[in-house]
């Protein structure tokens, strides 16, 4: 039970005539750090949704800690664990940073689990943008987050799955749209997530960052697992290379 | 130099708008350092509770009535607000109206309870009822969500006209009355100020951000592991529990209940009120219902040219101020605002 945090079965999903995950399966032991790559459209941001419950699989089933969770609700997925962001920031454009975090951290997981170095729910909050990189005794974390620059919307995003304490952290293409010093000022925080114990699924199109961090790759192509093993293997697989390149006739 | 620029054609000039220093940070964290800035907190906070309550004493018993009436479309305002602010766009305050309207007649006619219970006794149950009746809606957004809560009122108008219960066409009229305007007046100006003030304190808690944050993108409040259909069916209870309130006190007010609980004027005349208040702040709600509902009263005089001059007044007010008349002020309040050369 325990030694798989995350099994995913047979998943399926159609949109239309359009297959956009099929028959993927993957396990996930405790501590792994998974890359997932593939070419745009390939199916990598479904397979997020369906396994966080935004979207219902057509087949298939997720298990989470032994624990069937396929096609439960969103925010019960996330109370058992499993936070994710959106590939999409997705922040509460007409609320200051801090307040954003507070969010999560008003959930049932979160309250139920406060001890005594859990604080007030406005430190707790700035105490996390200070990790993903705002700059404390600034204005930053005051600022609206409507206003804020995409760097930081992205982290915040970062911020806002770290309050939920997960077990499972899954980044859906995190790092888009960041630039040079924001990645290089990010990839830290992952690293010390990892470090300190959460399995993290990362979905990345910035392969030299994510190979730097990831233990094992998944290649997703037109919905389908083409290649599934380390970074240096899987990048010399004949069906990634094909997939990635286009094939040589 | 406010005027000067002009004379001055040569250079251009823009105005530029400063927070005054007392605004630190954010929004909503002030610095007080001395009674005068705190004076500046006070003053219109002062001004609602102070003026609302000198004026059932300056006003004669014909404008004491509108107040009341004012009083009672406020409180839809606000329940109105509120319920927008929480992410649902909804049309059903003649819903919540209608139903405390009924309920606290319902009450007082066959049992014989009286308005101290009526009362009390309609606006939670109202509220919960009004809440049950749009649950499965829930998840509906948007436009479609605001439908069903249209439709609801004019169902349970169609189904009084038919079965004749509850008094039917004719309604439950010779209800127990509220001892006088004194008593009423006081009653509903001090229930509008306890919506008004909780409403502002609850939106400013951590449970109001999580009903923002709902309105402002519900995928990531789901994310962040929160039941958003269990905080909306809250919000729903409170807003509905609110207008259900009012609804319960004009049966007594009026003493006698009838289909016109549920007309559309309960739900129009709140929404127009706020828009042209601005929306999101409470304050603007009690601010566009205290000039448009006196307005109308004024444009009685002109007899049926009054809509014609009323609809005239409301699109001059959005084109002049499309965020709100409040917002507008506030900005006033809080910024300065100078000339500053550009070249």
């Amino acid at each position: 039970m325990a030694d798989h945090i995350l099994k995913v079965q047979a998943l399926k999903k159609s949109y239309g005539g359009v297959q956009a995950v099929f028959d993927v399966s993957f396990d996930l032991k405790e501590g792994d750090f998974l890359g997932i790559i593939g070419p745009n459209g390939s199916g990598k941001s479904t397979l997020v949704n369906l396994i966080t419950g935004f979207v219902k699989p057509d087949s298939g089933s997720v298990f989470y800690m032994g624990k069937d969770i396929t096609g439960k609700r969103p925010y019960k997925i996330a109370n058992l664990g499993i936070a994710r962001t959106f590939q999409m920031a997705k922040a509460f454009h007409e609320l200051p940073a801090f307040k954003n975090v507070i969010i999560p951290l008003f959930s049932p997981r979160v309250r139920k689990s406060r001890g005594g170095q859990y604080g007030e729910r406005d430190d707790v909050a700035i105490d996390l943008l200070e990790e993903v990189g705002f700059e404390r005794d600034s204005a930053v974390p005051f600022k609206t987050a409507g206003n804020l620059p995409h760097g930081y919307l992205k982290r915040l995003e970062l911020a806002r799955c770290m309050a939920l304490r997960p077990d499972l952290i899954i980044m859906d293409e995190l790092f888009s749209g960041m630039s040079m010093a924001e990645v290089a000022g990010t990839l830290p925080v992952i690293e010390k997530l990892k470090v300190e114990g959460a399995t993290l699924i990362m979905i990345e199109h910035r392969l030299k960052e994510l190979f730097r961090v990831a233990n094992r790759v998944i290649v997703l192509n037109y919905g389908q697992k083409i290649a599934d093993g380390p970074p240096g293997e899987v990048m010399e697989t004949e069906a990634v290379k094909k997939a990635y390149l286009g094939s040589e006739e | 130099m406010p005027r000067s620029h002009k004379e001055d054609k040569g250079s251009k000039y823009r105005k530029e708008r400063l927070d005054r220093g007392i605004k630190a940070r954010s929004d909503s964290i002030f610095a007080l350092s001395s009674y005068r800035e705190a004076l500046y907190l006070v003053f219109p906070r002062a001004v609602i509770i102070i003026g609302l309550l000198i004026l059932p004493l300056v006003l004669d018993e014909y404008w004491t009535k509108v107040l009341v009436i004012t009083c009672v479309i406020a409180i839809l305002s606000l329940s109105w607000d509120f319920i927008a602010l929480s992410g649902m766009l909804s049309l059903g305050q003649a819903l919540f109206f209608g139903v405390g309207s009924y309920l606290a007649g319902a009450l007082n006619h066959y049992w014989g309870v009286s308005p101290l219970f009526s009362i009390p006794l309609a606006t939670i149950v109202g509220g919960a009822l009004c809440t049950i009746l749009i649950l499965p809606v829930l998840r509906l957004r948007g436009i479609y969500f605001a439908m069903v809560t249209f439709v609801l009122p004019l169902i349970i108008i169609s189904i009084i006209e038919m079965s004749g219960v509850l008094g039917g066409v004719e309604g439950l009229s010779a209800l127990s009355p509220i001892p006088n305007l004194w008593v009423t007046a006081y009653f509903i100006i001090f229930a509008l100020l306890a919506f008004f003030f909780g409403f502002r304190r609850l939106m400013d808690t951590d449970y109001g951000l999580v009903l923002k944050g709902i309105r402002d993108n519900d995928q990531a409040v789901m994310s962040g592991g929160i039941n958003i259909y269990w905080y909306k069916a809250q919000a729903l209870f409170i807003g509905g529990a609110a207008g259900a309130f009012v609804g319960a006190f004009m049966t007594h007010h009026y003493r006698f209940v009838g289909l016109p609980a549920f007309s559309m004027d309960y739900t129009i005349l709140p929404i127009a009120c706020t828009v042209v208040g601005g929306t999101g702040t409470f304050a603007g709600a009690m601010l566009g219902t205290f000039i448009l509902m006196p307005l109308t009263e004024f444009l009685r005089a002109i007899g049926s040219w009054r809509v014609v001059f009323y609809s005239f007044l409301m699109v001059i007010f959005i084109i002049a101020v499309p965020e709100g008349i409040f917002h507008f002020l506030q900005r006033k309040y809080h910024q300065f605002e100078r000339w500053v050369k550009t070249e």
